[in-house]
């Protein structure tokens, strides 16, 4: 797994690359968590070249949800591969998040 | 056919193990996204064996077995972990609001949800779960 962060005006842009599995998603939460930490709230979480993902990378996304929610941020999904948004769908998070065709969609939300 | 897969129970070695599961689905005639759900359910169950059964990576083998016949795999997980107790894990809680989510026993939820079959025992000193999936019609 590959993360990349991209500031932009008022958005973070956090592009992830890769298997997002129990291997890799506590990377996953600590970049996010670096992230809230450093006030960086408004954040757009770049799945489309996530080729696979496991409930312990929804478990991030959760966590750092909650973390944004709570500071009136938000974490928004962008351009999730069918097979990760087939694990969305299953975990029931597809109404929680706010998820997006494409990455630029996403930034525009904000 | 039969294939066997023994790893240490480790975390980075889940990859290997989806990887493995996928030849195998393949080899069985089933579609990708059949093949993928078998992924997901093996991982998960190797990570709960990881977390819960053996609490940490390096403490005990987990052994893989697929077994293929034509539309049909027949997955066997066998780890040497404490007796594992399925109904004594909670629902998740989904469909609710952020706060309320608890992703916890989400793993058990989706292989309960993209298996055919699921079902746990203990014997012979160790957890053995069969998961199996069917060539969707």
């Amino acid at each position: 797994m590959e993360i990349s962060t991209e500031e932009l005006k008022q958005v973070s842009v956090m592009a992830v690359t890769g298997r997002v599995d129990s291997a890799t998603a506590p990377e996953l939460e600590n970049s996010l968590k670096k992230l809230v930490e450093a006030e960086k709230t408004q954040i757009v979480l770049d799945l489309k070249n996530v080729e696979y993902m496991s409930s312990a990378g929804l478990r991030a996304m959760v966590s750092t949800l909650k973390a944004v929610k709570r500071v009136n941020g938000d974490l928004r999904l962008a351009s999730p591969s069918p097979r990760v948004e087939e694990v969305l769908r299953l975990a029931g998070l597809t109404s929680i998040f706010s998820i997006h065709p494409t990455r630029d969609e996403a930034v525009a939300s904000f | 056919m039969e294939r066997k897969l023994t790893v240490p129970g480790r975390y980075d070695r889940l990859e290997q193990i989806c990887d493995f599961v996928a030849q195998a689905a393949t080899e069985a005639g089933l579609a990708e996204r059949e093949a993928s759900r078998c992924q997901l359910a093996v991982d998960e169950a190797c990570t709960n064996i990881i977390e819960h059964g053996y609490e940490g990576e390096d403490r005990g083998l987990i052994e893989v077995a697929c077994e293929g016949e034509e539309g049909e795999l027949v997955i066997t997980i066998q780890d040497w972990a404490r007796r594992f107790d399925p109904s004594a894990v909670p629902e998740p809680k989904l469909n609710t609001s952020v706060e309320g989510i608890g992703i916890g026993g989400l793993g058990i939820y989706f292989m309960r949800q993209i298996m055919d079959a699921v079902e746990f025992s203990y014997e012979n000193g160790g957890n053995k779960l069969v998961l199996v999936k069917r060539k969707e019609t």
